[in-house]
């Protein structure tokens, strides 16, 4: 453990706290309703300030990387769909980038382009339900919260419908394959997906005034929950919420993955990493993704979408003796998969590197001192995932 | 007819009165709420889901009746129908026409601010007999922003008070049907202490973006965590009715209550009660909430101030202007 680290261990806090304080210990979770999910966190509370907060996940672990020991490397899409549910398109292609890696196969450049597509369409819809369950977390939801929820949804409706043409699931979508994608895009798609575009930015500046210009949405979020830049790095919290903290750290431009070499991405960074920072980089985000699609959908090369050799049963894809990990940059941070192969159809060991729990982590250090209302707000704030959390 | 039938007789009509309308109140919101989200609303139960509050208290009625083991039982079951009678009570001194008001009493602003003040009282009660730390929290949010608002929510009535020299209902609102409506003249006293008003009431009424005690995204449900059936109904309805009264109380006091042409006063009062009330419900389902503690600075710092130079500029203004 590094020095800073050290400075602030939570757990040194309660210990150095007044003794004559009578502290309350609060159980938040796991069955609370604004968890995102199921995270438990134990709040030592004097009065309404937390002075410590020991968090507690794995309440959604389903094996997913034991499970995956058991399957043959094509069937392992559909099952890593389900890590990260808000945008599942991230977590298939991490897995297959990984298994081209070992395999050394080129994937066409139109599969890669239709992936970076398909990859800023997740971030336009992670985000858009990061904003809706955000503004839930800050006005609940029977009030104005509510409302920017249920818009958020109507648009991120749009994209799925995208999704669902071209794939033909709305969710999870198993459209990757070692080697290039299963669909190619259907006639017509580019100029839905325009219209789909036009609609959101239309809309863009209503979400805008109901959070980031409101003044209680301000008020709520500036100043609370500060995160250092060092300490984040330190954690390895990665994503909007590292850029936040004015790190200017994003793979899509630092290590080009899919076709982002051929394009040029904006990386939105903020001062002072609180809550309010990761915000305003989530909107920037969101409106250099809508920027990019546009850009892209317009200039998709013509080509062959798989490179993948024909195989009589795909089942049987072995991957040489060897090991690799692969990160790429989902809506939520750096997704890493790490794969040891030892020459079977299966593999020997794949752990997952889930952005959200670097995120969570970062949690018992920036709760102390702040208020049980902006426990919540942090937690939304950070855009956890519990899927991809606990696996 | 003496007082005491007549109070009988009109507290009844009321009490009546207020109960439907809460019911539609609530129907009334979700469908606004629902246009306002490009939703549907009720629209299964009854035509246009008119029917749709009844099924719901008869739902809650089917509900089982918890009091939770280790919960003060006594204070627990009181607390509800408190809450309840504490926020109808106010409606007695409201004129809702020259001859439509239950009690005319000659301490009217004064009876509606003390009755109206006792409604946290149960809410209080009811989050520490309920034994649950969710629940103590929200009593304990209630009880700070209650008190706190109490003191703007005084101020700003007395400003209608000063200007009329009055502390009748009836009385205030025959001086604005006489005069002006305190929200048009003096505007820059009328309406300052208007807005006040209803922002002071709003807090007391726990409405976004007041609405810390039973944030539910924070405290699950707050102070009514461990309630359910018709003691939940009890405290929602006293929140329903706490509204209303409120924005007839507000039109009462500033918009010149009965008063207007064409139309029976009946009907202009009922008709300015619900366009503030759904004003409450638009502000609702637009705002975020605040925090607790921004709450308190928002009170102590700005409204208090505002409301005793509002007091003082009211007494200058009508010294200068007899």
């Amino acid at each position: 453990m590094t020095e800073l680290a050290r400075r602030v261990d939570p757990h040194l806090v309660i210990e150095r706290y007044d003794p004559e304080a009578e502290l309350m210990l609060m159980h938040f979770g796991p069955q609370h309703p604004s968890t995102h999910g199921v995270f438990r966190m134990d709040l030592y509370l004097d009065g309404e300030r937390i002075v410590k907060a020991v968090p507690h996940c794995g309440f959604l672990h389903r094996s997913v990387e034991k499970l995956c020991e058991k399957l043959a490397y094509v069937q392992l899409t559909p099952i890593v769909d389900k890590n990260d549910y808000v945008a599942p398109m991230t977590n298939e292609q991490s897995l297959v980038m990984l298994f081209e890696a070992m395999l050394k196969l080129e994937v066409p450049r139109r599969a890669r382009w239709i992936r970076t597509i398909f990859a800023e369409l997740t971030r336009i819809a992670s985000h858009l339900l990061w904003l809706g369950t955000f503004s839930l977390d800050l006005g609940g939801a029977l009030g104005g919260g509510s409302t920017t929820f249920i818009y958020t949804f109507r648009e991120r409706e749009l994209i799925l419908d995208l999704f669902e043409d071209v794939t033909g699931a709305r969710f999870h979508y198993n459209t990757h394959t070692i080697g290039g994608n299963r669909h190619d895009l259907p006639a017509g798609w580019s100029a839905k997906v325009i219209s789909a575009l036009d609609t959101i930015t239309a809309r863009l500046p209503e979400y805008e005034a109901l959070t980031l210009q409101n003044g209680i949405f301000r008020e709520r979020t500036r100043g609370v929950g500060v995160l250092d830049g060092d300490l984040a790095l330190e954690l390895g919290v990665t994503g909007p919420n590292l850029r936040a903290c004015g790190v200017d750290h994003d793979l899509r431009r630092d290590a080009p993955f899919h076709a982002y070499d051929e394009v040029k991405v904006n990386v939105a960074t903020a001062k002072g990493g609180d809550c309010l920072a990761r915000a305003e980089v989530r909107f920037a985000e969101l409106k250099e993704s809508l920027r990019l699609v546009r850009e892209l959908v317009n200039a998709v090369p013509e080509g062959g979408i798989n490179s993948g050799k024909p195989v009589k049963l795909p089942v049987q894809t072995k991957i040489p003796v060897g090991q690799t990990y692969v990160g790429i940059e989902t809506p939520r941070g750096e997704l890493g998969a790490w794969l040891v192969a030892d020459g079977t159809q299966f593999p020997y060991r794949l752990k997952i590197r889930p952005p959200s729990l670097h995120a969570l982590s970062a949690l018992p250090y920036i709760l102390p001192g702040q208020t049980v209302s902006d426990a919540i707000a942090i937690l939304g704030s950070l855009d956890p995932i519990m899927g991809e959390v606990d696996r | 007819m003496n007082d005491f039938a007549h109070g009988g007789l009109y507290g009844g009509l009321i009490i009546t009165v207020l109960m439907t309308t809460t019911a539609m109140a609530l129907w009334f919101e979700r469908k606004m709420a629902a246009r306002m989200q490009s939703r549907v609303g009720p629209n299964i139960v009854g035509t246009f889901g008119l029917l749709q509050p009844v099924a719901d208290v008869l739902k809650l009625l089917q509900k089982e009746d918890i009091t939770p083991e280790k919960a003060d039982s006594a204070l627990f079951n009181l607390a509800p129908p408190l809450g309840a009678i504490a926020a109808i009570a106010v409606a007695a001194v409201v004129p809702f026409s020259p001859s439509v008001i239950a009690v005319d009493l000659d301490v009217g602003v004064l009876f509606l601010l003390a009755v109206g003040a006792l409604g946290v009282l149960p809410v209080f009660a009811g989050g520490w007999a309920s034994n649950n730390k969710f629940a103590l929290l929200g009593a304990m949010r209630a009880l700070a922003q209650s008190v706190s608002y109490e003191v703007p929510l005084v101020l700003a009535a007395m400003v209608p008070v000063i200007l009329t020299g009055s502390m009748k209902l009836s009385t205030i609102v025959e001086y604005q049907a006489t005069h002006h409506w305190l929200a048009v003249w003096p505007f820059f006293l009328g309406l300052p202490a208007f807005l006040l008003f209803m922002l002071a009431m709003l807090a007391e009424s726990n409405r976004i973006p007041f609405d810390i005690p039973e944030a539910e995204s924070e405290l699950v449900a707050g102070i009514t965590t461990e309630y359910t059936g018709m003691k939940f109904a009890l405290f929602y309805m006293a929140e329903y009715v706490h509204t209303l009264v409120a924005s007839a109380v507000g039109a009462a006091l500033f918009l010149g209550g009965w008063d207007g042409p064409f139309a029976p006063g009946l009907g202009w009062m009922v008709a300015k009660t619900l366009l503030l009330f759904a004003s409450v419900y638009w502000v609702r389902w637009t705002l975020l909430r605040f925090r607790s503690d921004q709450l308190m600075a928002l009170c102590w710092r700005r409204l208090v101030p505002a409301g005793v130079v509002l007091v003082v500029a009211s007494a200058v203004w009508v010294i200068v202007f007899p």
